[in-house]
């Protein structure tokens, strides 16, 4: 038979049965209930019958006295959805559908923060992401504000309050000027959420060298490396010292340390020495022997 | 406008034909709020995993068997529909899930690629059934909302939850 007619012999089927249900067991079921909360369905008739309460996220079986109110406590329906309710007794079964919505209140938030480590200075460098959920784990669909703020020491906090919607709310916020752990908070309501982002200097601004004669070598040495707004480039970042002079080339690749990089390279009258570190070229000096 | 037109729906015929199990298929074009792009092959693999969830959904709350969901599910939407199977289980209940239509629409796409949230007008037959005794069967159309997360090779579920409409 196909899936119409089957649909249609259980509609007929329905339409003949429900005005039988209004005798014998009927639910006076309310459109939404909050997740959590107590609530009652008033029934009528008389006798005994059985309740199904029944969704993807819940299923509830309660043994119940038609004309009695039947009393959900606090807590018994949690999971936000959409309900199928039957009442059923010997002689009926009445169905009804509802709706559970999620409690008003934050409860939990899922914050994704990226990057935990970037650059100081980066135009919406740092975005984060929030969902707002209820205490049972319900996606609060309802618009909620969420506040975003972004910290670090001696620096403005940047803050934003962003809207959810469909219970997610995202944002994009300009990494500090100046470096260090920044401290990214997510508030919904009394719930609040942290991550820390690593802020790192950017690129050296600037990058220069000194040379000095030390015997028959030339020891070189850069100037402390900060970047462009003031924050001294971190230990380890390689700096590369390059010597050529007529057909030879050496060249050293040394860690700074203490924010300088020092090198030793041989002396030849007449080389030309350069520096770089990353895409960033320093000064150029040629060797003529000086002291 | 036109090829845009022409793009979406050869997609949603392609969805309409591969997912017979889900009834008619409907992909609304794409409407982010967020700043990340969405690639249209991210965007397919997205639209088939949500529809191959809703089968897994079925044929575990069909089949009282929760460790069906493990393919489809994480988090938070696992655990609250396992429970209901075990719940189902020791009640003597199960309930059938036949889908009739699905009108798809992703929102939101996080701008960590971490999480993509979709918007579902669907339609269903719900049964509910006790020890095979049918106690009542339901057409349904309710607004789901769903948040997809990415894992090794698929994107997994974490929250479905329906929108009191």
């Amino acid at each position: 038979m196909s899936r119409a007619c089957v649909s249609l012999l259980a509609l007929m089927i329905g339409a003949a049965v429900l005005p039988a249900l209004g005798q014998s067991g009927t639910l006076n079921l309310p459109k939404s209930v909050e997740a959590g909360a107590a609530f009652s369905i008033p029934t009528s008739g008389s006798g005994r019958a059985t309740l199904y309460i029944a969704g993807p996220a819940q299923i509830l079986k309660r043994e119940v006295q038609l004309g009695q109110p039947i009393a959900f406590a606090a807590g018994d329906l949690t999971n936000a959805g959409h309900y199928l309710a039957v009442l059923s007794s010997q002689s009926s079964t009445a169905t009804r559908e509802f709706d559970v919505v999620p409690a008003p209140q934050p409860a939990t938030l899922s914050f994704l923060a990226r990057p935990s480590r970037l650059p100081v200075g980066l135009q919406n460098g740092v975005t984060g992401a929030v969902y707002v959920f209820d205490s049972f784990q319900n996606l609060i669909t309802n618009p909620t504000p969420v506040s975003f703020q972004l910290s670090v020491a001696a620096a403005p906090t940047q803050a934003r309050i962003v809207t959810t919607i469909q219970g997610a709310a995202w944002t994009e916020m300009n990494s500090s000027p100046k470096e260090g752990n920044a401290k990214f908070v997510a508030q919904a309501g009394d719930v609040s959420a942290a991550r820390v982002i690593q802020q790192v200097p950017g690129d050296p601004c600037g990058l220069k060298m000194s040379a000095r004669k030390a015997g028959d070598k030339i020891q070189l040495e850069t100037d402390p490396l900060r970047d462009c707004s003031g924050n001294a480039v971190t230990d380890g970042t390689v700096v590369t010292f390059t010597e050529s002079w007529n057909g030879g080339q050496t060249t050293v690749d040394v860690p700074l340390k203490h924010g300088v990089a020092q090198a030793e390279v041989p002396a030849h009258n007449g080389a030309r020495i350069t520096v770089a570190t990353g895409v960033v070229m320093g000064n150029e000096i040629r060797w003529e022997g000086q002291s | 406008m036109m090829r845009s037109l022409a793009i979406f729906c050869a997609a949603a015929a392609i969805f309409a034909a591969s997912a017979a199990g889900q009834g008619a298929v409907q992909v609304e074009p794409t409407m982010l709020k967020g700043p990340r792009p969405l690639a249209k092959q991210t965007e397919s693999a997205v639209v088939r995993d949500y529809l191959e969830a809703w089968q897994t959904l079925s044929a575990a709350l069909n089949q009282n068997q929760a460790d069906l969901l493990n393919q489809d599910f994480v988090g938070t939407a696992k655990e609250k529909f396992a429970a209901t199977v075990d719940e189902q289980a020791k009640l003597g209940l199960h309930t059938h899930y036949q889908e009739r239509s699905h009108d798809i629409k992703i929102i939101f796409y996080s701008p960590d690629g971490l999480s993509i949230q979709v918007v579902d007008n669907i339609e269903y037959d719900v049964q509910l059934l006790e020890h095979e005794k049918v106690l009542a069967t339901q057409p349904v159309r309710a607004r789901y909302i769903a948040v997809l997360t990415p894992t090794e090779v698929r994107w997994k579920v974490r929250v479905l939850q329906s929108e009191s409409q």
